[in-house]
């Protein structure tokens, strides 16, 4: 018994040796970032434009290093806060903490009270903006309104049926006025370049509870997909970060069905299934990420809040344009023109849909006949457009 | 004694020679996997007060299945029970006209114990009047607990111009549990948990209740001859039983995640269930089998930060501690009944 006691304190004593606390800090000469992702880091959308600007930033920023979570989201990752996360980041050597998610808000909040020392940037939110917030959590967004408006406008050009469904995530300000953004878009390219009646186009947006799907807690997006196409729809555009729409239109299409779908925010999301691609709205977080870890290296942070958009001499120029549009293989070769010619209008500033007159759904006025919205006006947008079918709150 | 090492290190290669099956399948080195696992939970003490967290609702759920376990009851409502319990602290967290926070606090902590209690009694009537057996019952109850939680977060408690499984508005900062400077751990948590364990111990092992219970848990039939009457204790049982899951829920809310959100249970009350049945149904292991299961979950959160390997493999180290915990209680029953 003595022996096997003394074999025990030996064997504990060898394990406690090799699981002694090692800090691993980074030396010096690094710079280390943190990014927590609200979905898989492979989900082919949201997540993964952002794990992908992470890893180019790894290449084009000698000396940067990143360190990555992704599925940060309670039903993931059950009893897991994002300042405890951040806490953990930190003690890796993190000094900037990016957190990709509007539903991070809250937390990120916390982490930048709780860090004062580290710099914050949320995706997607404006607490930049306001006078109280930390002074060491920055803001970023790409203005996917004008990506949102091209995926519309290809959804009209192609729509047969004049009905058109999008697949909506939650409700908030962000996700209103991209819908709303594919909205006018799809009333461009019907009324204005195919001369059709308005009142024919339907624009129809179901809402299922969160960026992807959660079994149980949201609505399911392939169901709500089917259910599109079985109401006579033929072009379904996905707001939410996951494939779902483009996998069902595929199955239809390979039925015999003359559908397509457009997903959203990934560069490669056409890949999943692109022979019912009309192309992707896609973000590119490269120049954000750049600007404000430069900022953080040289010393030069500063509390800002950026909404940065396309570069219109090329859109999908990685290095300068914070948003995309990839044409898929399903958009016809016409339409690819017209498509071109509308994101040259909108470059240029010949076409521009937030301008007057335009109603609320509920038929308040939002902009009178020639009157422009203001990027506060669209930031803030409080509820769909006259024209759309869907909740607004 | 020797006989106990021995059951214990047969569990512990199981637990370690499985894992590492799977994390060598994975593809994962097995050695950093475990030691970041390690680091990830107990290598600061503001990793062990983030343990703590966990700690503490999974003490509370354990000792509330504790008092239905013994009366032989299956309290698989608990998760439901943490749910509504979560509710009833957050409707009193939102009530207007309230102004002292400590106040506000006490009531919630009631509101939470109520809700909870009343959820457990609700599967307790269940069983006792209509027959449903408390698994099935308990289930059920599950679900309705959760459907009315996102009815709430979609619907009545939604934030303004917001409807997303976020949750609902976050709670003003004085309504927060504080906790010791640097460390993430309500004091009252701690209190609360310490308090629970103390009193399951004496109701269960100092008092009639407990005997009763007991009596009830071996032989129903046999407990009426002496003038117990089972149903009474069900019901008493498990209304104990929610109302511990209930004061989980009131943790969650204003400890953790300081709003309602649909997944506030975080799974705590199925854990809980493994824990207590890992622990042989005796109240003296569970503190420390709960810092386990807490460092696990955790410290696996480092798996795929340090060595991008999935953290669900944490459930799968669960999984394997119950299973071998169940297959040495097993053999030590053969060895007897030989």
């Amino acid at each position: 018994m003595h022996k096997f006691f003394t074999g025990l304190a030996v064997v504990v004593a060898a394990v406690a040796f090799v699981l002694s606390p090692v800090q691993s800090h980074a030396s010096t000469d690094t710079f280390t970032f943190g990014l927590l992702m609200v979905g898989p880091s492979n989900d082919h959308g949201w997540s993964q434009a952002h794990f992908e600007a992470g890893k180019e930033i790894e290449k084009n920023i000698p000396g940067s290093k990143m360190i990555y979570i992704d599925k940060v989201n309670p039903a993931d990752r059950p009893g897991v806060t994002v300042p405890f996360l951040v806490d953990d980041l930190v003690g890796k050597g993190a000094t900037l903490i990016i957190a990709n998610s509007d539903d991070m808000k809250d937390g990120i909040r916390e982490a930048a009270m709780l860090h004062p020392d580290i710099k914050f940037l949320h995706i997607s939110g404006d607490d930049a903006k306001k006078q109280d917030s930390p002074s060491n959590l920055a803001n970023l967004m790409g203005k996917m309104e004008y990506g949102q408006m091209m995926a519309g406008f290809a959804a009209a050009m192609t729509s047969k049926t004049g009905k058109i469904g999008y697949l909506g995530p939650l409700i908030n300000d962000e996700t209103k006025r991209l819908a709303a953004s594919c909205f006018l878009g799809a009333r461009y390219a019907w009324t204005e370049v195919l001369k059709k009646d308005p009142a024919k186009l339907s624009f129809k947006v179901s809402w299922i509870g969160f960026w992807f799907n959660i079994p149980g807690v949201t609505s399911d997006p392939t169901q709500v997909v089917k259910n599109f196409f079985d109401a006579g729809a033929d072009v379904v555009i996905s707001g939410i970060d996951t494939t779902e729409a483009l996998i069902v239109a595929n199955q239809r299409k390979k039925e015999g069905s003359d559908v397509a779908a457009i997903p959203y925010d990934f560069l490669g999301a056409c890949e999943t299934a692109p022979d019912a691609c009309l192309g992707v709205p896609y973000f590119n977080w490269v120049p954000g990420y750049t600007h404000f870890i430069s900022a953080a290296i040289d010393n030069k942070w500063n509390k800002e809040w950026l909404w940065l958009g396309p570069d219109w001499k090329d859109m999908n120029n990685m290095m300068s344009s914070s948003i995309g549009f990839q044409n898929g293989k399903a958009l016809s070769a016409d339409n690819a023109k017209a498509l071109a010619a509308f994101s040259t209008g909108l470059g240029d500033g010949t076409v521009d849909l937030f301008s007057g007159p335009l109603n609320y759904q509920d038929k308040t006025v939002f902009l009178k006949a020639g009157e422009k919205a203001t990027d506060e006006q669209i930031w803030n947008l409080p509820q769909l457009l006259e024209g759309m079918k869907g909740a607004s709150k | 004694m020797k006989q106990l090492i021995q059951d214990i290190f047969v569990a512990v290669s199981l637990v370690f020679g499985f894992t590492s099956l799977v994390l060598l399948i994975a593809d994962a080195p097995v050695l950093d996997a475990f030691k970041n696992i390690w680091l990830g939970s107990f290598a600061s003490t503001m990793k062990f007060s983030q343990v703590l967290t966990v700690w503490v609702p999974l003490v509370l759920c354990s000792c509330g299945l504790l008092f239905t376990f013994r009366a032989n009851l299956w309290n698989i409502g608990i998760e439901g029970q943490i749910i509504m319990g979560a509710i009833g602290g957050m409707a009193v967290l939102r009530m207007p006209g309230l102004e002292n926070p400590a106040l506000i606090l006490s009531l919630s902590f009631v509101a939470a114990i109520l809700g909870g209690g009343a959820w457990g009694l609700l599967a307790g009537l269940l069983k006792t009047r209509g027959g449903v057996h408390e698994i099935f019952g308990g289930l059920g109850l599950n679900f309705v607990a959760q459907g009315f939680i996102l009815w709430l977060i979609f619907g009545p408690w939604k934030r303004p111009g917001i409807a997303s499984m976020s949750g609902t508005e976050l709670l003003p900062l004085k309504l927060w549990l504080s906790s010791p400077p640097g460390w993430r751990v309500a004091y009252a948590g701690l209190a609360i948990a310490i308090t629970a364990l103390i009193l399951t111990w004496l109701f269960l092992y100092k008092s009639k209740l407990g005997l009763k219970l007991k009596a009830i848990g071996k032989n129903p039939r046999a407990a009426v001859l002496y003038d117990i009457s089972p149903e009474g204790y069900y019901l008493l049982s498990i209304i104990i039983g929610g109302a511990f899951a209930g004061m989980a829920g009131f943790m969650q809310i204003t400890a953790v995640y300081h709003r309602l959100i649909p997944a506030i249970s975080s799974g705590y009350g199925y854990l809980a269930l493994l824990l207590v049945m890992l622990a042989g149904y005796r109240i003296v292991p569970i503190p420390f089998l709960a810092l386990f299961f807490a460092g696990l979950n955790v410290g696996s959160i480092q798996l795929p930060i340090v060595l991008q390997v999935d953290s669900t493999l944490s459930g799968v180290i669960q999984g394997c501690c119950v299973l071998s915990a169940l297959f040495v209680l097993g053999m030590r029953q053969r060895r007897k009944q030989s």
